[in-house]
């Protein structure tokens, strides 16, 4: 048992001395290369499929005008924040989902041949970065349009939707990994990634509200850092935990 | 004896918990008065908590790098221990809250952090469910468990930087250092974590033998065929 201890110990300090002291371009200049062409494939696939992101996009518009209706009237500053937030959330809970069930099965073996699982999850993720940003972004917009902008700091709002869609593109597409292996329902996708995108939308919501209200950028510095913390967690996590999933 | 001592040390413990916990003189404060008492039947239940999700975080870890079964078994034991600490540790401290704060739940960011680690818990529990494959499922229990556990750390730092917390020992209420002069509490206090915790571990084992014993009854029971 003692032994075991040691061993984990020294694991543990082998992984913090590696992190710490490796060149990181020579680890990922091979790997980017398999990158960048599986973003591309991810994108020629989507344009080919343009269904999926015109629903998805659709499902952003209707949200925000069901919620419009619904609110009927003045909005407080708070509340529109905390809407905008849930509807985007969903947004990309929905559009995420989609990503490892949308090829069959023949064709993922395909992948597992040709690249690493390390290329695959990092690809994914930039791909699910750029999508739920041009989510947020279209919802920005509606909801301008629609139920007023009272965002004083835009480009505070904007860096922290950046921000907020790597940490939900990064959490959800581990997430959807894993939904992807048990059938892949809806309600699986939901309840497993709530939770844990929590610290992200709470981060992501009390920055926004700073934007909102202006405040000095000085005040948001702290929880934007706080937020890049998380996303690296969640990435690095999602990078080193993802080849398990990949392989069964 | 060598291999069931400690079972008697938190039967022990329990014991002296329950009697010291229950009869020795606690500090006479206001609003608390002799709810302080909690502090060994509701606290210790966290401390429990979180020392089953950490050790089921390791043999997660442990069977994702070896794929041995026996350490899945130990996984999802634990914390199943860990969620039954949880759901235990909220019922007490909903009724302790009802009596000093005056409201089941007060949106305090140790409630609101505790009640979403039993929801990812709980849906680690489904996913688990979902699968069929024994492999499959440990496998993938073990990725969702250690994601869970690694995003859940950092929720904990960030929920009480959000809203101030009303618990004791937060956001200006003293904590028990601040009136625990005589560290009577602490006599009882330390020896409660330990004697929970050991229970929990009990529990584990005992549900992990049971399980050992299902699957060799089912592998005699394929094998027959």
């Amino acid at each position: 048992m003692d032994g075991q201890i040691l061993g984990g110990v020294l694991f543990l300090w082998r992984g913090i001395f590696w992190f710490v002291t490796t060149p990181y371009f020579l680890i990922f200049a091979p790997m980017w290369n398999q990158v960048t062409v599986l973003i591309k494939k991810e994108m020629t696939l989507e344009w080919r499929q343009k269904y999926a992101l015109n629903g998805i996009l659709l499902y952003v518009v209707s949200a925000v005008f069901i919620t419009y209706l619904s609110v009927q009237g003045a909005l407080s500053i708070p509340t529109w924040n905390a809407l905008y937030w849930i509807i985007i959330l969903f947004s990309a809970v929905n559009a995420v989902a989609k990503s490892f069930v949308q090829e069959h099965q023949g064709r993922q073996l395909y992948y597992y041949m040709i690249a690493s699982p390390e290329a695959i999850i990092v690809s994914k993720i930039i791909y699910n970065t750029l999508l739920t940003l041009v989510l947020a972004l279209l919802g920005y917009l509606v909801f301008s349009v629609i139920l007023g902008n009272p965002v004083e700091d835009q480009g505070l709002f904007i860096v922290n939707l950046a921000l907020g869609a790597i940490g939900f593109s990064a959490c959800l597409t581990m997430v959807s990994g894993i939904a992807s292996k048990a059938g892949n329902n809806a309600t699986l996708m939901a309840i497993l990634s709530f939770p844990i995108i929590i610290p992200i939308l709470l981060m992501a919501i009390s920055i926004s509200k700073n934007a909102i209200d202006g405040l000095d950028r000085g005040v948001s510095y702290d929880k934007l850092i706080t937020l890049l913390a998380i996303n690296a967690i969640v990435t690095a996590v999602a990078y080193i935990l993802f080849p398990y999933i990949w392989r069964s | 004896m060598k291999a069931y001592w400690w079972k008697v040390l938190a039967i022990v413990l329990l014991a002296y918990t329950l009697i010291a916990g229950l009869l020795l003189d606690v500090p006479r404060l206001a609003i608390l008065n002799e709810t302080i008492r909690a502090l060994y039947f509701h606290v210790t239940m966290w401390f429990g908590m979180i020392i089953m999700l950490v050790v089921a975080v390791y043999y997660s870890i442990k069977y994702l790098r070896k794929g041995d079964l026996r350490d899945d078994d130990l996984a999802i034991e634990f914390t199943s221990a860990g969620i039954l600490f949880g759901v235990l540790g909220i019922a007490t401290g909903m009724l302790w809250a009802k009596y000093t704060w005056g409201d089941y739940w007060s949106g305090d960011p140790k409630q609101n952090g505790s009640a979403i680690a039993l929801l990812m818990y709980f849906a680690y529990l489904i996913l688990r469910n979902s699968l069929t494959d024994v492999h499959q499922r440990a496998r993938i229990g073990a990725v969702y468990n250690i994601f869970a556990f690694a995003a859940y750390i950092p929720l904990i730092f960030v929920l009480p930087r959000l809203t101030d917390s009303l618990h004791p020992g937060n956001g200006g209420n003293p904590g028990f250092n601040a009136y625990d002069l005589d560290s009577k509490l602490r006599m009882v206090f330390y020896p409660a974590i330990i004697g929970w915790t050991l229970l929990g571990a009990w529990i584990a084992t005992v549900r992990v033998r049971y399980r050992r014993i299902e699957r060799k009854l089912e592998d005699k029971l394929i094998n027959q065929v």
